[in-house]
């Protein structure tokens, strides 16, 4: 078909030399930057309704955010609660991370811990029984607690950062690691910083607990 | 026209004085969730009974409002969000579960993505049947959560009114868009007495309409120093009624303004100034413009794919402000080095007040002009050749008014109808834009009939392929006496794709061509509506005339060039100063 316009044809007309990146960023045409990705951990204050997992949880899988860990529980405040999560992203795909969570209704506040925040996670580990001195051993090296003893199997606890976890992982592999069931991280910011914007650490009970009143009926 | 399919239309007045009490107490849920529809201002409606949904419809019995029963769930959800985009008010639509809801489920779709206000409201199974795949049992809040704004599932008879005030509230509010209540029946049947408040948006919910002063401050510094600036005005300007301020923004300091789709009719496209739309179909001078600037004055867009094509060379070497109620939006696709949140007409009339100066830009805008000249949006009618689609276009214009709607379906046919169409008044140009739904125009026509004036010419350019998609709702119009006028532009190809598959497929036109389709003039006729056939360039304009002068749904069979193709194009993913003027520059 030779039905068209006119006008000069592209390669006539001039084109700028400029260029952006993934991120949409404006970069120097020689030096062709890329971003990095880094871990991040990010803590959102929702409310505690039924669905607000499965929403924060479509939210990643939608957008394609690549998800470490997610941990939710309640809060000191009647009807909230807290979603960690570890994510490994570029600074800008962290930034649409705390943006598009932030935008949920239920979200009431989003926040990203920073390096001194305080972390832990928790696993179960099921190992083989026949060495229990051993298995001992290493537990209370790793400050762990034995929670299930038994001829063939022995079932311990171990908490603490995602270091401390991954190495205590490695050393228990000599006695044949049957199961293993891992929570992922949960943070708070260190001392009187708030771990997500306007959360007040001390009072959080009594200033946010009107919140709560007109939600009872939604959602997502 | 068939004397048997002529439908006989009650007359208003005398519906105007049947008496229907209004304002009785709330006696259940339903009456309650038609209470703060009420509340909320709500005239009209478009939806479809059903099992679920009952106690709803048997509220609105006794209502004051318009309910417009249509043939399919999906047109009822695209009628409410045209309703939505023409009156800048919620429209609602209401279907009941399972398969209503489902059928809703494209329109709301489409709403999410262009931030169009508008409410659903699903009937749902009764709440000790959830979740036991009862008959007609979906799980809707599941479905719509990730392209809806909001969604809420009635749980208690007392306050189910309020979640409807809510859902109505959000889906007016910050960024506009779709929200959702599901409603068990047991929920709309129960008794209460309690009639719902104002609609209020929940406590977590609080959008920035005020934008930063230092975020202001430093936007006006960056445009003040452009030397080649350049306005891209996004849907958002619509949405926040902000098209004044835009106007005056840019003609006071003389910078080109560009729109993406869902803004057209933002900026009058007869001014100098207006380099018109760009993007993957957007005029050559408008891609130009975009891609050559130094400073870019983004607002309310959120930088879709069909815009920017391919990122890397987007405004390549361009200074971005985008100002955005969304902050979300902001740094999403492209970055912003100055961003500024807050609702469009505040942050415009805040950044005109920063403005220290005006951008030194006399050079610019002589080349934008010449660009205007170099690219012209044109095409050729020998008489010899059928129909050109850009003709037909151009004679509706010639004999409307400036405040004419135009509704499309999307294809070919919408591409050349924002081409070749001047729009000069926003909430005028009504389409389908980040969701492509084909099969948009006609419902959306129904919808935009209802919100518009009634002096208001309605007309809604179709292709043979989307008309297809919900030509039933022609029985709606003729039902429902409405003054449409549907323009098919028939080709008798699914004609995009097409094209698509002339350039990037080797011609093989697998699935594209549409050799059956009907003789749309008698199927209108079929439907009580009046139908029209032009095959020839000395019928056009008389039978324009008659298709508008006729009091009632028109459709006019326009059988055109079927050979002809949307140019500029940017290919999928390219640079926009790319555009190709014909196929073989792809």
């Amino acid at each position: 078909m030779t039905q068209g316009l006119q006008g000069p044809r592209p390669e006539e007309r001039p084109h700028p030399e400029g260029r952006r990146n993934a991120q949409g960023e404006r970069i120097d045409p020689v030096q062709e930057a890329k971003q990095e990705t880094r871990q991040a951990t990010v803590s959102a204050l929702v409310k505690h309704e039924p669905g607000v997992l499965s929403l924060v949880s479509g939210l990643f899988s939608r957008r394609q955010f690549n998800i470490e860990s997610l941990t939710v529980g309640p809060t000191t405040v009647d009807g909230h609660a807290r979603i960690t999560l570890v994510v490994e992203e570029t600074d800008a795909g962290i930034d649409q991370i705390k943006k598009q969570l932030a935008k949920l209704k239920p979200s009431i506040a989003v926040g990203e811990l920073g390096t001194d925040a305080v972390r832990a996670e928790l696993v179960l580990l099921k190992v083989q029984g026949h060495e229990p001195d051993k298995v001992h051993a290493i537990t209370q090296m790793y400050e762990g607690q034995t929670l299930d003893a038994g001829p063939r199997t022995i079932t311990v606890q171990i908490t603490g950062d995602q270091r401390k976890i991954d190495d205590a992982v490695d050393a228990f592999r000599q006695f044949g690691i049957i199961e293993i069931a891992r929570t992922g991280q949960t943070a708070l910011a260190r001392g009187d910083t708030p771990t997500t914007p306007g959360e007040s650490p001390a009072a959080s009970a009594e200033s946010t607990a009107s919140e709560t009143q007109n939600s009872s009926n939604t959602q997502q | 026209m068939s004397e048997r399919a002529t439908s006989t239309y009650p007359d208003s007045t005398e519906e105007s004085t049947d008496e229907k009490p209004t304002r009785r107490p709330v006696t259940n849920g339903a009456q309650s969730v038609v209470r703060a529809l009420e509340n909320a201002g709500v005239k009209h409606l478009f939806g479809v009974q059903g099992g679920a949904i009952m106690p709803v419809y048997d509220a609105l019995y006794d209502s004051e409002m318009t309910h417009v029963t249509m043939a399919h769930e999906q047109s009822a959800s695209h009628a409410a969000d045209a309703y939505g985009i023409v009156s800048g008010s919620p429209g609602v639509c209401l279907a009941t579960s399972g398969p209503g809801a489902t059928n809703l489920v494209t329109g709301i779709a489409d709403a999410n993505m262009d931030s169009d206000p508008m409410i659903a409201l699903t009937g749902q199974v009764p709440s000790d049947m959830v979740g036991s795949d009862a008959f007609q049992e979906t799980d809707t809040t599941g479905v719509t959560a990730p392209i809806t704004k909001a969604n809420y599932f009635a749980s208690d008879t007392d306050t189910v009114g309020d979640v409807v005030g809510e859902a109505f509230a959000m889906a007016a509010s910050g960024r506009q868009g779709p929200t959702l209540v599901d409603l068990p029946k047991d929920i709309t049947n129960a008794p209460t007495d309690r009639e719902p408040g104002p609609g209020r948006t929940p406590s977590t919910y609080n959008p920035r309409t005020d934008p930063d002063p230092e975020e202001v401050s430093a936007a006006a510094s960056a445009l003040a120093g452009a030397k080649k600036p350049v306005i891209l005005a996004g849907g958002g300007v619509i949405k926040a009624n902000a098209t004044e301020q835009l106007s005056e923004f840019a003609i006071e300091h003389e910078i080109p303004v560009v729109t993406t789709m869902p803004a057209v009719g933002a900026f009058p496209e007869d001014h100098p100034l207006s380099m018109e739309m760009a993007g993957m179909h957007g005029t050559g001078y408008a891609n130009m413009a975009i891609t050559h600037c130094d400073v870019m004055l983004a607002v309310g867009t959120r930088f879709d794919d069909r815009l920017t094509g391919g990122i890397d060379t987007f405004a390549p070497e361009a200074e971005i402000i985008h100002i955005d109620i969304d902050p979300a939006e902001v740094s999403k696709n492209i970055y912003a080095d100055y961003p500024v949140i807050g609702d469009a007409g505040t942050a415009l009339t805040r950044l005109y007040d920063a403005m220290a100066n005006e951008p030194d830009a006399d050079d610019w805008r002589e080349q934008c002009q010449t660009w205007k000249d170099e690219y012209p949006m044109d095409y050729q009618t020998p008489e010899d050749e059928p129909l050109k689609p850009q003709f037909v276009v151009e004679a509706f214009d010639a004999v409307t008014d400036d405040d004419t709607i135009i509704t499309t379906g999307v294809g070919q046919h919408q591409m050349w109808a924002v081409q070749y169409w001047t729009f000069k008044q926003p909430r005028t140009w009504v389409s389908s834009h980040g969701l492509g739904t084909m099969g948009y125009g006609l419902p959306a026509a129904i919808g935009a009939r209802l919100a518009a004036r009634d002096d208001q010419t309605i007309i809604s350019f179709e292709g043979d392929g989307s008309f297809l998609m919900t030509l039933q709702e022609l029985s709606v119009a003729v039902r429902d006496h409405m003054d449409i006028t549907v323009a098919v532009l028939n080709n008798k190809y699914i004609g995009m794709v097409r094209q698509w598959q002339d350039a990037f497929f080797e011609g093989r036109h697998s699935a594209s061509e549409y050799g059956w389709c009907p003789e749309f003039d008698k199927l209108a006729e079929a439907f009580g509506a009046k139908g029209f056939r032009v095959d020839e360039y000395d019928e056009v304009a008389d039978t324009i005339e008659a298709a508008l002068a006729y009091d009632g749904p028109s459709v006019i069979d326009f059988h055109i060039d079927p050979a002809a193709n949307v140019y500029p194009m940017v290919a999928s993913g390219a640079a926009n100063g790319r555009f190709a003027l014909s196929e073989d520059q792809l």
